[in-house]
């Protein structure tokens, strides 16, 4: 009984987990997204240097399977809410006007969830598991040349619509996801409640429009 | 003004129910929501039908009674208002309106449109008091002085008439808002302080215990209440939570 009702098991705490995975699980796009860059800005060899780096320097390892468990941790979290959430209305209402008081993101963050999900892992089985477990040619630096299955895969249009259609589905998920949790947390203030609301929105633009612009470029450019 | 209503009929909360389609006449705009279900009802009732049972009291947006999903919005189409409060000059000559009971497992059908929001009584009693000794001798109120700011956030909270419209419009059927406006208007005053750990710990754990779902900080809440209810409350709740698990 005493336990329902702290840190773990309660309804608060459940969210709380989800707010704190969320909010390292966005911090993670910006490591992520400053090595894609190197897709667009630099060579080939620095990508599979950043790659490398990113998979054998030991800090880095260790926040990797921090990442790992925020992962499963935010997905399996908010499985349980959102059938905790079905089952507290049982009976569907006949007429349902949602778009009257709340926005579209914040009604379909479970949708947009499992959709991200299921990108993240069609993603690592192409790059990730690759990388780690495949058979991978060495580029001139002797790092693995993740470059050329990557760019690969950005020449298929079909994955690069996936890609693009999976940022615009994270962009929706973070315009909501990124100041819901610092409510969620009890983090909110007047004056800088607006601010985290605007960073957060800024950043779902920003943020996934560079990293669906990524393989778009790749497509469309001949020289890569 | 001539309208169809397609009302929600349903016998009791073991029978599932279904819509009914009604025609009213000569209903005037500056009826309330209320007074228009009277006309509907004493139609009804000269028809031999069976009237529409649905909650009211003091038709004037104190009571928290009179509840109503009215076409797919708590209270229906207008802001800051009950049902009672509601004109059906809100409404067009002609208009099909839906009516239907607030849907949430934890607010369970009793006829119609009445539903059982004794699970919001329920949260009171595990918290959402102080217990105050007045034997000896009471400090007086007014010479403890209390901030301005302080003392209007807590009067705002104070102000929730405990409708559920927030549980009806949410699409989580969360009573995160009525919770929090609760734990917030006691939070906010040194008689709270006293009990304010165990008091957001018990009330948070019947509010899981009802069957109310999870706040996803859509905000629909805020924008339903009749009483413009922040969920700057949420926030404040969701602090108050934190901070009493981690220490007690």
């Amino acid at each position: 009984m005493a336990s329902q009702r702290g840190l773990f098991g309660s309804s608060l705490a459940r969210k709380y987990w989800m707010a704190l995975s969320g909010l390292f699980l966005i911090s993670f796009l910006v490591v992520h997204l400053l090595g894609n860059l190197a897709i667009v800005f630099g060579t080939g060899e620095d990508f599979n240097a950043y790659a490398a780096f990113m998979t054998s320097f030991p800090p880095i390892k260790i926040v990797s399977y921090l990442l790992y468990a925020s992962i499963v941790l935010h997905a399996a979290d908010g499985i349980v809410l959102a059938r905790q959430n079905r089952a507290a209305r049982p009976v569907a209402y006949g007429e349902y006007n949602g778009a009257a008081n709340a926005g579209w993101a914040s009604r379909n963050m479970a949708l947009l969830g499992i959709f991200t999900l299921l990108f993240i892992l069609v993603h690592m089985k192409s790059f990730w598991y690759e990388m780690h477990f495949g058979t991978l040619g060495l580029d001139a630096n002797g790092n693995k040349d993740l470059f050329t299955i990557t760019t690969a895969a950005f020449e298929q249009v079909w994955y690069t619509a996936f890609y693009v259609v999976a940022m615009i589905s994270l962009g929706f998920h973070l315009w909501h996801g990124f100041q819901s949790a610092f409510q969620t947390m009890g983090w909110t203030h007047p004056t800088y409640t607006p601010m985290v609301q605007f960073v957060g929105r800024t950043f779902a633009v920003v943020v996934c429009g560079a990293f669906a612009l990524i393989p778009l470029y790749v497509l469309i450019s001949p020289n890569v | 003004m001539n309208l169809t209503l397609k009302i929600w009929r349903q016998k009791n909360a073991k029978e599932s129910g279904s819509f009914a389609t009604y025609q009213v006449s000569d209903i005037s705009p500056d009826m309330s929501f209320l007074e228009m279900m009277d006309v509907l009802n004493e139609q009804l009732i000269a028809k031999g039908v069976e009237p529409v049972v649905f909650d009211h009291d003091c038709r004037e947006g104190i009571c928290g009674m009179c509840s109503m999903f009215i076409n797919g919005e708590a209270h229906g189409p207008d802001r800051g208002v009950t049902t009672c409060q509601l004109h059906m000059r809100k409404f067009k000559d002609g208009d099909t309106i839906t009516i239907e009971p607030w849907r949430a497992q934890a607010f369970p059908v009793v006829r119609d449109l009445m539903v059982d929001r004794s699970a919001f009584d329920r949260i009171i009693q595990a918290g959402g008091y102080i217990s105050v000794n007045t034997m000896g001798n009471l400090p007086d109120a007014n010479a403890t002085p209390i901030e301005k700011h302080d003392a209007d956030a807590a009067f705002d909270a104070a102000t929730c008439i405990g409708c559920g419209a927030c549980v009806a419009t949410c699409k989580n059927a969360s009573a995160m808002l009525f919770v929090s406006a609760k734990v917030s208007q006691l939070a906010l005053l040194p008689q709270g302080q006293v009990e304010a750990a165990d008091r957001v710990r018990n009330m948070v754990h019947q509010m899981d215990l009802e069957g109310f779902g999870n706040c996803t900080n859509t905000g629909a809440c805020e924008v339903e209440c009749p009483k413009g209810i922040s969920i700057e409350n949420i926030a404040r709740m969701n602090r108050e939570f934190l901070k009493a698990s981690i220490t007690a």
